[in-house]
């Protein structure tokens, strides 16, 4: 079991023929993953690695049945072809994207206002679920081989330190339901509380690891939500004790300002809630394996 | 990127925010003309440094003549204004901004700010001015009024009736603060801000409300789209490291330890300066290489890690997802060898064709260690520079 996406899942690409787009599309498809339909306008018509290229998104999903997409189009047109994802009627769209003004962001947000479509990122590793050893559903830019399927749910704002908390769960022989990378940006789609109650209402999902970082209140508020809804163990880890006030740390949200945001408060705030939190990120998987007993 | 208040000011002009007059000088001489330009009685001298608490740091002073005017610059052109901003090293002045004095009667509070959890900008208004905003937020948040601005209409009329209420204004001094915040809004959305900050909104014995002070800062995702704003970027107030990191595509921050840090990703980044501290070191930097890094990447990073005199040893930590360990090896190997790396080097990889890269690594006949988790790394540098 999983959530979001699943073995099943039919994905398409928007930005497939650029080069960021091809080689992670192509990464995809060798995982096993359903990705049916390449979108890129003025390109529509080709076949390219066996996928049917189109103009439009609209035209894609009517054509394969796609239900999701994987962007990969250039900062200056992603909210673009976000809104056209969501016009075209898809149930998510992963924004993998860097660098998106975040202007553009909130113009997203507001367009999206009353649609079903949920959106994940931008500038995020995406989602995965794994459904076998070697295969599963795989619609971003982490490496598929430390996944195996299991029963672990990850989610995080960050892509390099999801990696290492998936690589652990793998090592300690655990696996994963679903790892979903919301994105390190200030304005974004899916965030924290989002992604725990789905794994909380995942009959496939044992346990969460959630991953935070400085900068804003999402994790504070999450702990808040955690405290009254999900019963599953949760496993944390913050990022940034020691980044110093006023300097953004890499993502554009993960910056100290005003006092808030430090990684003291979202552990306090962690403990509160009861999650199970981690000095170093190289204990995430152990703490897992003690605290389920297993 | 910010600017300082001397641009900041020309580009709110341009949508309708009053300002004083001013000139931006380079030598004492020309702030003794610029004096004499103004014409007025008063003027002040205000150092252009992208921090805030100039005022109380000595680097604003009334003039009331040319000669005084040049004296006060010389005092401060070409020194170092240490402000509660800045940090003890201070920043060096090399503009003055001369502009018109004013006759205040009043000091208020006005930015607009992009907010996450509003997902959009917030226009923020205090009755108070000169204030630091974020403290009279923990302590008086009742007298901060917060407003929400559409991201496509704008700020809408009732919203900026209740902020002018808010501040006291009535009749001709609300009319001209709503004159100045509809500048000041559309400037932040026209030009892609991050903070567009009036401290202090002032109301003059004339009656007139004008922006006495103003930063702004953008969005750096959004700047290739305003090259007119690119273009007031000012590299002196700039870490030289920073700047020389960004040319490469790294992100680098200096930071006051003597371990060097070379990470992929942000987050990664983050916790491995976190686990050096919990390790009993500290870390010279945060630096992530990003996600496709080559053997020319790391070089131009292991450079850039050793320009800092305080760096003993350096720490690298890399989860090859996109990139194989063992190119990452090689990157390293090439690096440490071309830089004639003399100080510890520990390196932790992790990811596809780890065994390869751990190979390479230790056949290379470099004086470093590989470990085979974070902690483990972080464990080893703090032990080989004590």
């Amino acid at each position: 079991m999983s959530v979001l996406v699943d073995g099943n899942t039919k994905i398409l690409c928007q930005g497939f023929t650029g080069e960021a787009g091809m080689f992670h599309s192509k990464n995809s498809l060798a995982y096993g993953t359903r990705l049916v339909a390449g979108v890129t306008p003025g390109k529509g018509g080709q076949t390219i690695e066996g996928v049917p290229v189109f103009d439009t998104v609209r035209e894609a999903r009517q054509a394969t049945g796609a239900t999701v997409s994987m962007v990969y189009v250039p900062a200056a047109f992603t909210a673009d072809a976000i809104c056209e994802a969501v016009d075209a009627g898809l149930d998510l769209v992963v924004t993998i994207t860097e660098g998106i003004p975040v202007a553009d962001m909130a113009f997203v947000k507001e367009f999206m206002l009353g649609s079903a479509t949920r959106l994940i990122g931008p500038n995020c590793p995406g989602i995965i679920t794994p459904v076998t050893e070697k295969s599963g559903c795989k619609i971003g830019i982490m490496p598929a081989y430390i996944h195996r399927p299991g029963r672990i749910g990850i989610v995080s704002r960050s892509g390099t330190l999801t990696y290492e908390a998936v690589w652990q769960v793998t090592s300690v022989g655990m696996g994963q339901s679903t790892c979903i990378g919301i994105g390190g940006d200030p304005i974004k789609g899916l965030d924290f509380i989002d992604c725990l109650r789905l794994f909380q209402d995942d009959p496939g999902t044992d346990g969460i690891i959630m991953i935070g970082e400085i900068g804003g209140t999402a994790e504070e508020e999450a702990c808040e939500f955690l405290k009254g809804y999900v019963k599953k163990p949760v496993v944390g880890f913050i990022a940034g004790a020691t980044a110093p006030p006023g300097k953004r740390m890499g993502h554009a949200g993960a910056i100290i300002s005003g006092g808030k945001g430090t990684a003291k408060d979202k552990k306090a705030a962690m403990v509160r809630a009861g999650v199970h939190v981690c000095d170093t990120p190289s204990i995430l998987g152990a703490t897992m394996q003690r605290v389920l007993g297993g | 990127m910010n600017i300082h208040e001397y641009q900041a000011k020309q580009l709110l002009a341009k949508f309708g925010v009053p300002v004083s007059r001013g000139i931006a000088c380079r030598t004492a001489d020309e702030v003794g003309k610029a004096f004499a330009t103004l014409g007025e009685p008063l003027a002040v001298v205000k150092a252009q440094i992208h921090a805030g608490g100039r005022g109380k740091a000595g680097g604003v002073k009334l003039v009331r003549s040319a000669d005084e005017a040049r004296k006060v610059a010389e005092g401060l052109l070409g020194k170092a204004l240490v402000t509660h901003q800045t940090g003890p090293e201070g920043r060096v002045v090399k503009t003055l901004y001369v502009e018109a004095g004013s006759d205040i009667a009043r000091e208020m509070y006005l930015a607009v700010v992009m907010d996450r959890s509003a997902q959009a900008p917030v226009v923020i208004a205090a009755a108070e001015g000169g204030v630091d905003i974020e403290e009279l937020a923990a302590h008086k948040p009742q007298a901060i009024a917060r407003h929400r601005v559409h991201p496509v209409k704008g700020l809408l009329p009732f919203q900026t009736r209740a902020l002018a209420k808010h501040l006291g204004l009535a009749g001709d001094q609300a009319k001209g603060f709503a004159k100045l915040l509809g500048g000041l809004v559309q400037a932040f959305m026209a030009l892609d801000c991050s903070l567009a900050e009036v401290n202090p909104l002032i109301v003059t014995k004339q009656g007139e409300v004008k922006a006495l002070d103003a930063k702004m800062g953008f969005d750096d995702n959004a700047l290739f789209r305003h090259k007119e704003v690119a273009e007031l970027r000012d590299l002196g107030e700039e870490d030289p490291k920073e700047v020389e990191a960004k040319k490469f595509d790294l992100n680098y921050i200096a930071l006051t330890g003597n371990i060097g840090c070379m990470v992929n990703g942000a987050g990664l980044a983050m916790a491995t300066m976190d686990v050096i501290q919990l390790k009993g070191g500290m870390p010279a930097n945060f630096l992530d290489v990003g996600g496709g890094a080559n053997k020319q990447q790391v070089t131009n990073a292991f450079k850039i890690l050793l320009s800092d005199p305080n760096v003993k040893g350096i720490l690298v930590n890399i989860f090859g997802g996109i990139m194989k360990c063992d190119t990452i090896a090689e990157g390293v190997i090439a690096a440490a060898r071309e830089t004639r790396l003399s100080v510890p080097l520990v390196v932790r990889l992790e990811g596809t064709n780890v065994e390869l890269g751990r190979k390479l690594l230790q056949d290379s006949g470099l004086n470093l260690q590989t470990a085979r988790s974070l902690d483990e790394a972080a464990e080893k540098i703090v032990a080989a520079i004590r």
